[in-house]
């Protein structure tokens, strides 16, 4: 897009609301920022109503600060934790039904080539474990198969947790929970195995654990998905309300998971890598736009026709 | 005529001015040459039968250029889904579907219309399971009607021609902006051949301008830069509670909007025939046929009856309806549905409502000879019901 939508009419300045005025003047429209950049610029995501010790709220503060370009990127959600927190956020996104996410994601894609052949959209989705493994599955899987230009994020919190902890898909075997009163009784989905022979270019299983993993792999995703295929991105997301810990303890059960079974893994094409190789330069380019000054100094524009 | 030379013109040209030949085709095919010339960006298909020939003819026409995108679905909900996206992102958009797959796809409807997307699809309607039949029944309209689209209902194919090609301008309209069903009777149309005057001139519709919605597209090109579609409703107060109600009041606003739009198209909501007599046969789609047969044995035997044809039943036309039966002493309503939803949106706009014999009704894809409705009107008793 061009930054220009975002500036701010000098007439009505004095009475845009302090967090849009925030939003143009310090964002991070027009420059990507990193992970170690996190409190230094307005961020993307304002306040959440998430509970204390939510890692999913921490993923998406992780995700949507390491947009390669957020002035370009439109998010698709569902139904869950995250879509509260999708209200929150300064990018164009859509939350319409439970379990569509890749469906609406792919429409909205093919549409935007259609409209806008010559620029870079990065659509993005990003839904719970339930939205994802099981009322979204086929959609999720079957847009994996067309190859859709899409990146697909999971917060997988291996339960339901905005209707109040109920057993997914991604719920560990055994696991005792609202509508698994004896137990779950089947393994995890392997959504990553699925990813990989469904035909993403890139995979990736990551975790709060590691912030900075998140970061780098959710960028490749992105990058990857605009040119080569359809990515993936599991990220394991403690839910301490559901899970009845501490908020304090959710760290602490990432860092113990990501020893043992939920650990990082990653799959990346060869078509994909050599179009990372030769592509980071270019998008790091593209980032960088002359205009950069979001709000005029000079109040004194001529009204037109005056 | 090669898709890239076709002449951009008003839908007024296209359904008033543009030179037509009579050709004949079946109703399937009357979708295709409706699509060829609407300008269409993105269609999107899953088949079911009846309905799987005219989303087969529109991918015909992405091949040879006259789409610009199309692709199958997944699965009716999917494809709902996608058409959303689609349209959400500013490029007009078409599919078709029906019977259980109305079902399958069924929470897309009322989204589309809270997200004022001006979606047209068709509709050949067939019956619900179970027990399995894919034969003709109009029952998933009555689940439609309070999805908050508009609905227009096709006698033949000639009316679902230029019912399709009429729809795109209506619902894209900046004050309508809500998708629009057209809707016909599965295999009774769309698999008989019939004769249809067809366009025959190098034209196309104008295309879908996004800049003229009332709501901005999800594009980051078009401000306000950060939106969000679509719930009002992710913290509890007053203020969230009033926006999403009033959110509702627009949307049936924006189909009572539609009504000057329509009215210019179709001429008016409703035909009548023979107003002054005192039985009057109210239908709409292949009933309408029938009950013309109706008539025709029944003046031969001396009776007097009239047919108030309906051909949009959202925004339903009442206070058309009611005052073409003003006059009428007993009012006969032929379906092919069981649960008679013709029969009650009539029944709720007029007086004396104890006028209407409710039916004949057929369903689960039997066919209504005229001598059934001929045996109601004489008798004025309930039969198939």
């Amino acid at each position: 897009m061009s930054l220009d939508i975002t500036r701010i009419n000098p007439y009505f300045e004095d009475v845009m609301p302090q967090e849009y005025r925030d939003l143009v003047k310090n964002g991070s429209f027009g420059s990507e920022k990193r992970l170690g950049d996190l409190g230094t610029f307005k961020e993307l995501l304002e306040e959440h109503p998430m509970c204390a010790g939510c890692h999913l709220a921490l993923a998406f503060r992780i995700l949507v600060s390491s947009l390669p370009r957020p002035e370009d990127s439109i998010m698709v959600g569902s139904t869950g934790c995250s879509s509260l927190a999708f209200t929150q956020l300064a990018l164009h996104n859509i939350h319409s039904l439970f379990g569509n996410q890749n469906a609406v994601a792919s429409g909205l894609k093919r549409a935007l080539e259609l409209r806008f052949p010559d620029k870079i959209k990065d659509v993005i989705v990003m839904a719970g474990d339930g939205a994802t493994a099981d009322i979204g599955l086929d959609m999720t899987l079957h847009s994996w198969f067309r190859g859709e230009n899409i990146t697909t994020v999971m917060f997988d919190n291996e339960l339901y947790a905005n209707t109040g902890g109920q057993e997914s898909g991604m719920t560990q075997c055994g696991a005792v929970l609202h509508m698994a009163p004896t137990g779950k009784k089947f393994q995890k989905i392997n959504v990553y195995d699925l990813a990989v022979s469904s035909g993403c270019a890139y995979a990736a299983v990551v975790s709060t654990a590691k912030p900075k993993n998140i970061s780098e792999c959710f960028k490749k995703a992105v990058l990857i998905a605009r040119e080569v295929g359809p990515t993936y991105i599991q990220i394991f997301t403690p839910c301490p309300t559901n899970l009845k810990i501490k908020p304090s303890d959710s760290k602490k059960i990432a860092t113990e998971r990501f020893k043992g079974d939920y650990t990082f893994r990653e799959h990346i094409t060869d078509e994909a890598k050599e179009y990372l190789a030769i592509s980071k330069d270019g998008i790091k380019k593209q980032a960088i736009e002359p205009e950069t000054v979001l709000i005029s100094d000079d109040k004194e524009i001529p009204l037109e026709g005056s | 005529m090669p898709a890239n030379e076709l002449r951009e013109v008003s839908t007024e040209y296209m359904l008033f001015k543009a030179k037509r030949e009579e050709q004949f085709i079946t109703g399937s095919e009357a979708v295709k040459e409706a699509a060829r010339r609407a300008n269409i960006d993105i269609a999107i298909a899953y088949p079911i039968t009846p309905q799987s020939e005219s989303m087969h003819l529109v991918g015909d026409l992405y091949a040879e250029g006259y789409v610009r995108e199309y692709f199958r679905g997944e699965n009716e909900f999917a494809v709902m889904s996608e058409i959303a996206g689609a349209a959400m992102a500013g490029v007009r958009t078409f599919t078709a579907t029906c019977g259980p797959g109305t079902l399958r796809a069924f929470e897309n409807f009322p989204m589309w219309s809270g997200a004022r997307l001006p979606i047209v699809m068709s509709f050949m309607t067939r019956v619900i399971n179970a027990p399995l039949s894919i034969q003709p029944d109009t029952i998933e309209m009555s689940f439609l009607l309070d999805t908050g689209m508009m609905m227009m209902h096709a006698e033949a194919a000639q009316d679902l021609y230029d019912m399709l090609l009429m729809s795109f301008d209506i619902a894209e309209q900046t004050s309508v902006h809500i998708p629009m069903g057209v809707f016909v009777d599965g295999f009774f149309v769309t698999h008989t051949r019939q004769k249809v005057n067809i366009v025959t001139e190098d034209v196309k519709l104008k295309p879908y301008n996004p800049g003229m919605s009332p709501v901005a597209h999800i594009d980051m090109e078009t401000p306000p830069f950060r939106l969000m579609r679509d719930p009002f409703v992710m913290k509890s107060n007053y203020i969230s509670y009033a926006a999403h109600a009033s959110w509702q009041q627009e949307v049936m606003a924006s189909a009572q909007r539609a009504k000057r739009y329509i009215k210019k198209y179709l001429g008016g909501f409703i035909e009548h025939e023979n107003p002054d007599a005192p039985i009057q046969i109210v239908a709409s789609g292949t009933a309408v046929s029938q009950s013309r047969e109706a008539i025709k044995m029944l003046k031969a035997e001396g009776v007097d009856a009239g047919l108030i044809k309906i051909k949009v039943i959202r925004p339903f036309p009442g206070n058309e309806v009611k005052a073409a039966l003003s006059g009428a002493e007993k009012i006969i309503i032929p379906e092919f549905n069981r649960v008679g939803w013709l029969c009650r949106e009539v029944a709720s706009v007029i007086p004396n409502n104890n006028r209407i014999v409710p039916g004949p009704r057929v369903y689960g894809g039997m066919t209504m000879p005229p001598e059934v409705i001929v045996q109601v009107v004489k008798e004025g008793a309930l039969v198939g019901v």
